[in-house]
């Protein structure tokens, strides 16, 4: 009952907005666009390792 | 005896003796897809780059969400909702999922960028973005199924969007049991087997070289020569 009622009050939580003018983002979706944007951009200039394997 | 050896002796070959659908299947499948193209042990120096794991790291995250989904299949929501482990595997389906979009989004933009389309690859592409949509679909199926009230409060949001569809009627987000069979069996054969067609098209066609590599690769030049050198 208690773990049932910890459930519905987690489902109740409204999340952190971000606001600007009319642009409105929930944080955690904030937070994995940016984190998208990052790794894209991280994939591109790191070096991939192990070039042993390479015809 | 091969069908080369066979040419240079005159004798028929099995293509002109064989009519069987199986015998004609199995020569279609193997011209077009021989087994070191299926499962290949080597790959152009140009695919050692991370943009590249994206796409691999989506089939992770597809396994762990089929995975996770069997064994919440497999013990029922009261489980999954009062029990500290069931807890812990409907996290792990949930986080999977998260993944499998992050991966997929990112590989979208590395093969966008690369123009992956190029080189007859345009079904590969397609099937990339039927996938895609799709995916999308069997997630939103997912946030329906969850039995508690956040589920309930997302099908009656839904619902208004599906009716200006006009599918409503018969795509029915508040019929719990419908919605329940099409999170479970159907949409995740429908992404299995478009994911699947998708990698063979991969290894039927190969990794899509950077733009202008065809020009400057040496690989792809002596690929090349010995292309039309065998024909």
């Amino acid at each position: 009952m208690i773990e049932t009622l910890a459930a519905v009050t987690a489902a109740d939580t409204p999340g952190v907005f971000l606001s600007w003018g009319i642009f409105s983002i929930q944080l955690g979706n904030l937070i994995v666009i940016v984190a998208m944007f990052a790794l894209f951009a991280l994939a591109l200039v790191i070096p991939f390792p192990g070039n042993r394997r390479q015809k | 005896m091969s069908d080369i050896d066979q040419v240079e002796t005159g004798t028929p070959t099995e293509a002109e003796t064989d009519h069987t659908w199986t015998g004609r299947t199995r020569r279609w499948v193997l011209k077009r897809l021989p087994p070191d193209k299926l499962l290949p042990n080597t790959q152009p120096s140009y695919v050692a780059s991370w943009i590249y794991v994206f796409g691999m790291g989506a089939i992770a995250s597809l396994l762990f969400i089929i995975a996770s989904g069997v064994i919440l299949s497999l013990n029922g929501p009261m489980w999954y909702h009062l029990s500290s482990l069931g807890h812990f595997v409907n996290s792990v389906h949930l986080w999977s999922v998260e993944f499998f979009f992050f991966f997929m989004v990112i590989h979208l933009w590395g093969k966008f960028w690369m123009a992956a389309w190029r080189g007859n690859r345009v079904l590969t592409w397609i099937t990339g973005v039927v996938s895609f949509a799709v995916s999308i679909v069997a997630a939103f199926t997912g946030y329906l199924v969850q039995t508690n009230f956040d589920s309930e409060w997302i099908a009656f949001q839904a619902k208004d969007a599906i009716n200006a569809t006009g599918i409503g009627a018969w795509f029915n987000v508040t019929n719990f049991g419908q919605m329940f069979m099409w999170h479970i069996l159907l949409l995740p054969i429908a992404v299995i087997v478009i994911v699947a067609l998708h990698i063979v098209l991969v290894r039927m066609h190969g990794v899509v070289s950077p733009i202008d590599a065809d020009e400057t690769d040496s690989q792809l030049i002596n690929k090349e020569i010995a292309h039309v050198e065998t024909h």
